[in-house]
């Protein structure tokens, strides 16, 4: 199982800021190991966010996006004590969902 | 007058490859994931994965990211849009081995800015594009200089 996302929300006026640090290898799939095989691509394909429960936020990545991805987006209208969820799914059908509370 | 006319065709003709390619490729297991999209060589293939309309430059979208980044495995890039009725911002860099990095979906509950960080090959211009809800397609591009590539082994 991965590693728990570090997710951290911010309010700044009426907006919280969100930055997300996830926890993945992201190989692309193009390099090769010691013995000259193709590493299989392994990333994350997709990323949704909740705001209180309610789907705000949706992204698809594809692996060139660096390993243990950062992600930052700003959700309207949250205040200090909501809750924000934030799910990746990989190509491999492995996910992890993580909550953090708006401070 | 000839001239335009004859590298016109060209061009068309040369599209119109790209996009036969498209079309054959096989259909991705996640569903939502457009996999035609992540694979497309260049931003005339993206476009035709995406359905939308030629790509035209716009000030109302926004690619930030440094003139140039010492780790091509990490460079940090964001993309932001001031318009209304933007449905999808994404993030390209044009001379990775398939230009599409993340696909972001706009939606009334988050401004429509996101930041992340992607790996690049080599130098290049970085693009960021914004697909309207008219199916308009508007970039921004800037260029990139990276030392260290991030693609290698």
């Amino acid at each position: 199982m991965a590693d728990p996302m570090r997710i951290r929300a911010q309010v700044a006026g009426d907006k919280a800021t969100v930055r997300v640090l996830m926890s993945h290898e992201m190989e692309t799939g193009q390099r090769k190991d010691s013995a000259g095989k193709t590493i299989p691509a392994w990333f994350i394909q997709d990323v949704a966010a909740t705001h209180n429960g309610k789907p705000v936020f949706a992204a698809q990545w594809g692996p060139a996006i660096s390993k243990n991805p950062f992600l930052q987006f700003t959700v309207k209208g949250a205040k200090a004590g909501d809750k924000i969820a934030v799910t990746w799914v990989d190509n491999r059908g492995e996910k992890r969902t993580d909550e953090a509370t708006v401070s | 007058m000839m001239q335009t006319r004859r590298k016109l065709l060209q061009h068309s003709a040369a599209v119109a490859g790209m996009l036969a390619g498209v079309g054959l490729l096989p259909q991705t297991a996640s569903a939502s994931w457009n996999k035609a999209a992540f694979e497309a060589k260049n931003m005339a293939e993206l476009v035709r994965a995406m359905g939308a309309s030629a790509p035209t430059e716009s000030k109302d979208v926004t690619i930030t990211g440094p003139d140039i980044a010492e780790n091509g495995a990490v460079v940090p890039v964001g993309c932001s849009t001031t318009l209304a009725g933007v449905k999808k911002l994404m993030i390209l860099v044009e001379k990775n081995p398939n230009m599409l990095c993340a696909m972001f979906d706009v939606t009334d509950g988050v401004d429509g800015s996101f930041t992340t960080r992607v790996k690049m090959g080599q130098s290049s211009d970085v693009y960021a594009v914004a697909i309207t809800t008219d199916n308009k397609v508007l970039f921004s591009r800037k260029e990139i200089k990276v030392t260290l590539g991030g693609c290698g082994g």
